[in-house]
């Protein structure tokens, strides 16, 4: 037996059927638009909707959520097989073979998503109403979100996958327009910048796995290539398989383009909290489970998958226990757990609606301590290192309360949420390989450890505030979200877990199966629940009840490893960025020496002197000359040795 | 009486389907019109002259263009084909000049009056020159050029032999030289430019040239089908024939700016008048690829397997050398010329496809690409300071806060460039792509991808730099309101970037019913 010795199977062989919108369903659209119009209201009309534009585009996002709930009410409505439902709305592309329309697919797996992006991102929306009050370009701050939620809307509804990838170009931007939204500090700048060329990576790998699909199955349309997918070679899957994996480790920040997230938190709290935490990273993984019938087909593809989900999972585990700004180490714990989500993801549909049950919870308990943290934040004039927090527990009691409701959801304490899903991922990995299995249960123990040390670090032991901070609880208008958010943290597992409930209505779309374990059901929440607590005592000793030094001390070979976010940066540095500026220093000297160019300083354009200019430009056609000779070797040389 | 008439050899009157060739005779036409307002008329009727005339040109030989929808044919005496390809690719050239010509005839921007030389002939700071620009000469001279130069563009794809196609070249390419020079700042790098596309450029021609000789001596005639026909039959020497493509290839490659013979590319850009740049940029590659088309499908489709590596190596060769040298450019007009080149190798793509599909896609590439380019230079002529246009990047910084619309117009453009979804660009990536990967180029394709996420850097950059950096402190550049000509033309192609980008469907159905090549 291999490792992974799940047998490939298609357990989603009977694909629900597609029905198109009538009705209520023919809302569909409104969705998208309506955060679209409250994006371009915002950006375009500039200064004068300064005064009431956070409104707007509150009412925009809560406009969505609205029309979220009475999809999803009718929806509901609608027996199993009737949910699919696919709203036309005109040709994009039509050439031929080459058909792409613009239509959304509203099934359940969306209907998930479109909730968790509207309902979360309308509660954030509220909070940076009050987060974002002192900020003079909070209006521009809003039409970035309106335009991050109408994307990442038409990411999930996309009916195919060329509609999907302008929904995931959306959400780039969104994501590096509001990492950068403080252009003005230099690191901001730098962590934008550095989103951006990693997904840009990740983007190629989709832009590719699109082309492979429509050169393999002829369309890019969800039905026509997950439809036949399992009739594509094996070796043509696998190709697909791991271009989108690649895709989705840029979005998703997993191993190897994981470095940009910890950089990611230059941007304002509530932009980590809803795109960096709760649902832009997670696009990689409904990619992966969206497209199921790919990765079916192919168990390379799928363990690799796996593999990713692993290292990544344990990676941002190690780095959140080493991190003191708060932000970071939340930022390490969300690699970590979009790497639990991936690993679910690749165990097949013994793990998809897992993954997506995981996702969702995560976006509720994520969010909330996302949002905790920007409370205390708030209250310590800015200051992100937990080093100088402390027993804030006695001075801001809602946000102590509500924290502790996302801190015992990730630990997965049953019954709070984290326990449902976390639990049921474990499980699934062990049936499919005992390495998988073993590596979630590390994980669980490792969250218990960092994320004990954090919320002990903040809210307990003794006061370490620096002289001039004066912690304060935060405006009711940025509570009262939390408060919802701590709310669905630590029962929203335990309902939606009722006789299956979540998992049932996802099971038309991703399949299910029964993880086969060799040993009773009972062992793995056991041994998960004595590992979490071995971790977070670990942590409470000498976070809560000992004194914690002011400066991070020297610290052990990992601990520091693990403070340099695993050497993440130097590897890319070393693999991309030196040779990159190599090349770029080698290539500025030959534009000036060999080729030509007013490129340096300013020489041409500010002092426009031609004598200068001419300086710089004479006799060189010659060599032009020389090197189009040489060229034309080369042209004649490429058609004599085809010959030959 | 009889016995006279048999004696003079019998003098076939050759047939002339002046209809069908209406684009391309009313533009010359005109051009010669043009010629004689210059010598004819006084100085201050000329202008409007002439832009009545330029304008009626290009109308005309557009519905002439449209009249013609439809004709398959060799007409000519067989040497020039008339058949969809051509005439979408005439009807590019058209509209791509039109709105060039918008910003050609600008006179608001520059406060000497216009971009062009008061006297080209003069020497670069010499008295001379001081002197007529003191009286504020203005000339009109480049019309009759620029009309010579697209009335060669309109001929050169739709030439069916290999002379006809390099007397197309020399119409087109002479009148551009003269253009080049003709910049009214920074005069001595404008003729360098100048003499530098000259000299290189004559160097391609006599490539191109010998090419035809030798595919001649192979084939025993210039014709294009009948080198097919020869090639079909395998008769002769396949040396000359290889060497005869390569040649011929060198000389068509140059003109479109592929590496390695690009290296004039940026130089002339950045020496030329920045609307004749914009010009060129656009309706040189329409008209270069339509001719590398034709002769690479109708006349060498027959030895494909021998050429498409070459092919292969300069597509790719083309994409990185354009990516990595626009990667270290601080000139934005030097920028935009390396970005030309690396748009060129996204193009050879569609070449290396051996398809209708790689064909089309070039196509829709082509048109997407060439209004990008008009306008964004376009806008690159309203950036100025007090020396003239203001081209350094770093001069660049904070536009957006200053001019929001100008700068988000040259976003757009450069988003189109970078092929970000909903711009024209990723509608002519995308078809390039795919029909590369259909015709087996899955590996250029993957170069290809790779070098447009690197590409996207560096125009995203600059988008960054307009609206993210806080604008230099003092005497820095402003943007000058222009007149209606030059407000016309960068709303057209902004509105064309958009349409495409939105609904692509428009010039995908054109280019499908552009059909194939007429042997």
């Amino acid at each position: 037996m291999s490792p992974f010795s799940g047998a490939v199977t298609h357990a989603a062989e009977a694909a629900p059927a597609v029905t198109a919108a009538t009705g209520t369903f023919q809302l569909i659209w409104l969705l998208i638009a309506l955060p679209l119009v409250g994006a371009a209201i915002l950006l375009l009309a500039g200064r004068r909707t300064d005064k009431w534009g956070h409104w707007l585009g509150l009412l925009a996002s809560t406009a969505s959520f609205v029309v979220a709930v009475l999809l999803f009410v009718a929806m509901l409505g609608q027996s199993d097989d009737q949910r699919t439902q696919v709203q036309h709305l005109f040709n994009w592309i039509a050439v031929g073979t080459f058909d792409v329309p613009v239509d959304l697919r509203l099934d359940q797996l969306s209907m998930t998503f479109v909730l968790l992006i509207t309902g979360v991102g309308s509660l954030i929306h509220l909070y940076s109403v009050g987060y974002m009050s002192h900020d003079r370009d909070r209006r521009r701050f809003f039409g970035y979100l309106n335009l991050f939620v109408a994307s990442m809307l038409l990411l999930v509804l996309a009916d195919n996958y060329l509609l999907l990838y302008v929904g995931w170009e959306g959400v780039g931007l969104a994501s590096y327009l509001l990492i950068g939204f403080w252009f003005f500090k230099d690191s901001a700048a730098v962590a934008s910048k550095k989103a951006f060329v990693v997904n840009r990576v990740g983007d190629v790998g989709l832009s590719l796995a699109i082309m492979l699909m429509f050169v393999t199955f002829g369309s890019v349309s969800f039905e026509g290539v997950l439809g036949s997918a399992s009739k594509g070679s094996q070796q043509s899957m696998t190709w697909i398989g791991l271009a989108l994996l690649l895709a989705a480790c840029g979005k998703s920040a997993q191993f190897p383009l994981q470095s940009w997230l910890l950089d990611a938190m230059e941007g304002p709290t509530p932009v980590s909290a809803l795109i960096h935490a709760a649902t832009m990273v997670t696009a990689g993984v409904y990619l992966i489970v969206r497209s199921g019938a790919i990765f079916d087909a192919s168990l390379p593809a799928r363990n690799a998958v796996i593999v990713v989900g692993a290292i990544t999972l344990l990676m941002g585990a190690i780095i959140g226990c080493a991190k003191d700004d708060i932000k970071k180490a939340l930022a390490g714990s969300t690699m970590s757990q979009i790497g639990y989500m991936i690993l679910a993801a690749g165990l097949g549909p013994v793990g998809y609606a897992f993954a997506i049950f995981h996702l969702l919870l995560h976006g509720f308990f994520k969010a909330d301590m996302f949002l905790g943290a920007g409370s205390v934040m708030h209250g310590m004039n800015d200051g992100v290192n937990m080093r100088r927090y402390g027993a804030l527990r006695t001075v801001m009691k809602v946000t102590w309360i509500t924290f502790m409701m996302g801190w015992l959801a990730i630990l997965g304490i049953p019954p709070f949420s984290g326990f449902y899903s976390k639990d049921k991922i474990i499980e699934a990995a062990w049936s499919v390989s005992p390495v998988a299995g073993l590596v979630t249960l590390v994980g669980a123990g490792i969250t218990a450890f960092y994320m004990t040390r954090l919320f002990a670090m903040t809210f307990h032991g003794e006061a370490r505030w620096t002289d001039d901070v004066h912690p304060h609880e935060s405006p009711w208008i940025m509570m009262f979200p939390i408060a919802i958010l701590a709310l669905l943290s630590a029962v929203a597992g335990f309902i939606l877990n009722l006789n299956n409930a979540f998992v049932d209505w996802l099971k038309p779309v991703t399949g299910l199966e029964e993880p086969q374990l060799p040993f009773s059901s009972a062992v793995l929440p056991i041994a998960a629940i004595i590992l979490v607590l071995i971790g977070a005592v670990l942590a409470w000793i000498p976070y809560a009840t000992r004194a914690v030094p002011e400066v991070a001390p020297a610290g052990n070979l990992l601990t520091r490893a693990a403070r340099a976010d695993l050497y993440g940066d130097a590897a890319n540095e070393a693999v991309f960025m030196r040779p990159g500026q190599y090349l770029t220093r080698w290539l500025v000297w030959f534009d000036n020496r060999v080729v030509d160019g007013v490129v340096n300083g300013t020489a041409a354009t500010i002092g426009g002197l031609s004598g200068r200019a001419r300086r710089l430009q004479t006799g060189f056609a010659r060599s032009y000359a020389l090197s189009m000779l040489g060229g034309a070797a080369l042209v004649a040389a490429a058609l004599v040795l085809v010959r030959l | 009486m009889n016995a006279l008439a048999d004696a003079v050899p019998k003098f076939d009157i050759p047939t002339i389907e002046y209809a069908a060739l209406a684009p391309i005779l009313i533009v010359l036409g005109a051009a010669v019109v043009s010629v004689l307002v210059e010598a004819l008329l006084p100085q201050r009727y000329r202008r409007s002259t002439q832009l009545v005339i330029v304008f009626a040109a290009l109308v005309g030989a557009f519905v002439a263009v449209v009249a013609a929808r439809g004709t398959q044919q060799i007409v000519a005496m067989g040497s020039v084909a008339i058949d969809g390809p051509t005439l979408f690719m005439q009807g590019s050239i058209l509209v791509l000049a039109a709105i060039a010509a918008l910003v050609m005839a600008e006179r608001k921007v520059d406060p000497a009056g216009d971009s062009f030389a008061p006297r080209a002939s003069a020497l670069p700071g010499s008295e001379d020159e001081q002197v007529f620009t003191r009286l504020g000469w203005l000339q009109t001279e480049v019309w009759p050029l620029f009309l010579f130069c697209v009335g060669g563009m309109l001929l050169f794809p739709a030439s069916t032999d290999l002379l006809t196609m390099f007397v197309a070249l020399e119409v087109l390419s002479l009148p551009l030289y003269v253009m080049v020079g003709l910049a009214r700042r920074r005069r001595l790098l404008s003729q360098e430019a100048s003499l530098k596309y000259f000299v290189l450029g004559a160097f391609s021609s006599a490539f191109f040239l010998y090419g035809t000789a030798l595919l001649y001596g192979y084939a025993g005639t210039v014709s294009l089908s009948g080198i097919a026909d020869a090639l079909t039959n395998s008769a002769g020497d396949t040396g000359l024939v290889l060497a005869g493509v390569g040649l011929l290839a060198v000389g068509l490659l140059f003109k479109i700016g592929a590496a390695p013979f690009h290296q004039w590319t940026p130089d002339v850009y950045q020496g030329a008048p920045t609307s004749i740049t914009g010009f060129m940029a656009a309706c040189t590659k329409v008209a270069a690829f339509g001719a590398l088309f034709r002769v690479l499908y109708v006349a060498l489709g027959g030895i494909r397997w021998d050429w498409r590596p070459m092919m292969y190596v300069i597509a790719a060769l083309t994409m990185i050398v354009g990516t990595l040298f626009a990667l270290t450019q601080t000139d934005i007009k030097r920028m935009l010329a390396y970005s030309s080149i690396a748009q060129a190798g996204f193009m050879l793509v569609g070449v290396v496809a051996l398809s209708s599909q790689g064909l089309q896609g070039t196509l829709v590439y082509l048109v997407a690409y060439g209004i990008a380019t008009v306008g964004a230079f376009a806008i690159v002529t309203l950036v100025r300071d007090s020396t003239g246009e203001a081209t350094h990047l770093s001069q660049w910084a904070g536009l957006g806060k200053r001019s929001p619309v100008v700068a988000a117009a040259f976003a757009l453009f450069l988003l189109a460039f970078a092929g970000i979804p909903l711009t024209s660009g990723f509608t002519g990536k995308f078809a390039v792509f795919t029909a590369g990967i259909q015709g087996g180029a899955t590996p250029i394709v993957v170069i290809g991808v790779v070098a447009s996420a690197v590409a996207a850097f560096f125009y995203v950059r600059v988008i960054v730099l307009m609206f993210f950096n806080e604008p230099q402190a003092e005497g820095g550049p402003s943007v000058v309101i222009p007149s209606a000509f030059t407000t016309l033309a960068i709303t057209v192609a902004v509105a064309l970037t958009v349409v495409i980008g939105v609904l692509p469907q428009l010039v995908f159905t054109l280019v499908s019913q552009a059909g194939t090549f007429v042997r």
